[in-house]
């Protein structure tokens, strides 16, 4: 008997304990859960001061040229300038997205060796040497790029040592070849330690196991560390390709204007020309060419992994 | 397998030349010496089982047979060939790592396949290899596209196990491979691997820290204490005649007690009772010995003379383990631990109690 009590008490106590249940879920979605609470300073700020900017560059590119009369007027003349071929403007997206891809194809190729050392080799001289890469970056970045341009020009420091043992300096100030250094020079940390991560994430055992396998180092390579690496250099890829993209000192201060980038064409356009629709078209191009690009990259990712969700 | 001297197929393989062959082998890291000077012949087709507590060198040992780390001194030979500088991609052994290694980027398959794609083997060979490998360790041929993060611990180790046999090795390692399985998968997984073994016919060099485990699958069992191997038998000869005090202790529960002979009369350390001890040959004359008994050896006894030693104590512990029930008896200082089934226990916690053991149960071992 007192058993079946018991159980009965037991029952009404569940049924109690469901309808407070009920009761208590339909008013839970007009509260902000804690999560949205806590993020909406975050929020806020990303909208008043991403969305918003972003939006009224937007909206400059449909304005009518030479004007301010943006969100008054609606016109496609900004980007007909643009792709018109008599214009040269296409040329400096040509220069900005090559020379963006030739900076991490030759940082993928550079980085690598040093990534590989840092995560497998030096031990604990690794800290010290992603410290030396790291210093750099304390000093700003035109200061250093004024720096190289004395190290390049004509009786600079290597002209000029070259002349003491007889030799001729070779001439490579202010061409696209020095734009080019400049940024692979300045964003180099920034391939470097993505791959660090990258390949500090193929845990060693993987790497002994395909080996007791059979595996060549070559092989090794191809189908263990090089996939498994990948997340961390496509992020680097990745940073240092928008990074490049939208660089502009390298292009003035090394290139010495040899080439124009597409950066700098805007730059011109919101200020010696006051032209703020062109340059706002410009801008939103290149904005969509990199977004596309990193959403493409992004996709192909697993962030979770790389963050050690998993 | 029963003892060497009696079964003839045992006889017929000591006298078979050795698949593995260890001469000295010693590895130090610094000062530290993690593995010292092992002496050890591995037959062809043995189930070998390598067993100590953590940081008594075993893995260091499987690791230098599997050629991922070099010998400090000594050498390693493989019928008759000599292994030390042979790399670990060129050596015919596999190893099945504690952490399984699988590749976490490849499908089930594409891991099965690894070995054979680096032989370069054809593709359609190597699926048929696969498959009939997964059928070979119990997985169903479903399997072969899954991911092999999505599968369970037990499932992966079964992809582990496959993946090392597509390798074809002479000697498969495995380093404590089911430990990170529940009791009742490992205790599956023991049996299957025994199976495995019988199936395939390779040499198996396992590596543990379960005696246990050791006893269910090995054809002989080596204890190893402090880099050193202590004893290599069968898991009979260790399980009833193990060679030192760590042996027996490492065996599992067991009584072990310091004795001294003074004028001639055995006593245990702490209790003014005389015992009787059998003294094997290597030790007569010795006056100071460990006695180990088992516990399922101790009985409880009526009267003094019920055994060849008896002790009087008081009862303080009762554990059921089921079909049989363990107590705890005090004696003087000293606490025994006696084993009995269910019919043979009449003791409560707090009775006093006469306990006992024969000689003949008993073994004696250098301190």
């Amino acid at each position: 008997m007192a058993d079946v009590t018991l159980n009965r008490s037991a029952a009404v106590e569940a049924a109690r304990g469901d309808a407070q249940g009920k009761a208590a879920n339909p008013a839970s979605p007009r509260k902000l859960s804690r999560g949205m609470l806590c993020s909406l300073p975050v929020l806020l700020t990303l909208l008043l001061g991403f969305v918003a900017p972003l939006a009224t560059v937007a909206a400059y590119a449909f304005a009518t040229p030479r004007s301010f009369d943006v969100f008054r007027s609606f016109t496609l003349e900004n980007f007909e300038t643009i792709f018109d071929p008599a214009n040269t403007v296409w040329t400096s997206f040509v220069w900005s997205l090559a020379l963006a891809t030739a900076t991490v194809v030759l940082l993928a190729i550079i980085a690598y060796p040093i990534a590989w050392g840092l995560a497998r080799v030096f031990g604990r001289w690794a800290g010290f040497v992603s410290v030396l890469f790291v210093f750099p970056l304390f000093v700003s970045e035109n200061v250093r790029l004024y720096g190289w341009s004395l190290f390049f020009i004509k009786n600079g420091v290597l002209d000029g040592a070259l002349k003491l043992i007889g030799m001729a300096g070779p001439d490579v100030l202010y061409t696209p070849g020095a734009t080019l250094f400049g940024m692979v020079y300045v964003y180099l940390p920034f391939m470097l330690f993505p791959m660090v991560l990258g390949l500090a994430m193929v845990p060693k055992e993987l790497v002994e196991a395909a080996r007791d396998l059979g595996a060549s180092r070559l092989m090794i390579w191809r189908e263990i560390e090089l996939p498994l690496a990948m997340p961390g250099i496509m992020i680097g890829m990745l940073l240092t390709f928008v990074l490049a993209v939208g660089a502009v000192a390298e292009s003035k201060i090394l290139g010495g204007q040899s080439v124009i980038v597409a950066t700098h064409d805007i730059e011109i356009a919101f200020t010696y020309a006051q032209n703020w629709p062109l340059g706002s078209a410009l801008a939103l191009i290149l904005t969509v060419i990199v977004g596309v690009l990193s959403l493409v990259a992004i996709s192909r990712l697993d962030l979770d992994r790389i963050l050690g969700r998993r | 397998m029963m003892t060497a001297a009696a079964h003839p197929l045992a006889r017929a393989q000591a006298s078979a030349p050795p698949i593995l062959q260890l001469v000295g082998v010693r590895k130090t890291f610094g000062d530290f010496a993690a593995v010292e000077r092992i002496d050890l012949d591995i037959r062809d087709g043995e189930f070998l089982t390598i067993v100590g507590p953590s940081g008594s060198g075993k893995t260091t040992l499987l690791r230098m047979l599997a050629g991922m780390e070099a010998p400090s001194e000594g050498e390693i030979s493989l019928r008759g060939q000599r292994l030390n500088d042979v790399p670990s991609n060129r050596r015919p052994t596999c190893l099945v790592f504690q952490s399984l290694a699988l590749f976490p980027h490849k499908s089930v398959g594409e891991n099965i396949e690894f070995p054979l794609k680096v032989k370069k083997i054809a593709p359609a060979a190597r699926k048929a290899r696969a498959l009939e490998l997964l059928r070979m360790v119990r997985l169903p041929e479903s399997y072969y596209g899954k991911n092999v993060m999505k599968c369970s611990g037990g499932e992966r180790q079964r992809v582990a196990l496959a993946r090392a046999l597509a390798y074809d090795p002479e000697v498969l390692f495995f380093d404590e491979p089911l430990s990170a399985l529940d009791y009742k998968l490992r205790k599956a997984m023991e049996k299957e691997l025994k199976d495995l073994h019988r199936e395939s016919g390779k040499t198996f060099i396992y590596i543990t820290h379960s005696l246990e485990e050791a006893m269910v699958m090995s054809d002989r069992i080596g204890v190893m204490q402090a880099g050193r191997l202590v004893q290599v038998g069968t898991p009979e000869e260790i399980y009833t005649r193990p060679s030192t005090k760590f042996v027996s202790e490492f065996m599992g529960e067991v009584n072990v007690f310091e004795a001294a002979r003074e004028n001639g009369v055995w006593r245990i350390e702490g209790i003014e009772a005389p015992i009787r001890l059998a003294l094997p040959p290597s030790m007569s004359g010795a006056d100071k010995a460990a006695v180990v008994v088992r516990p399922e050896f101790m009985r409880f006894v009526d009267a003094p003379g019920g055994a060849d030693n008896c002790l009087s104590g008081v009862v303080f512990n009762e554990y059921s383990l089921g079909s049989r029930i363990q107590y705890q008896v005090r004696v003087g200082e000293k606490t025994f631990l006696l084993e009995l089934s269910r019919a043979n226990a009449r003791k409560g916690e707090g009775d006093a109690a006469l306990i006992g053991w024969d000689s003949a149960d008993a073994i004696v071992v250098g301190t």
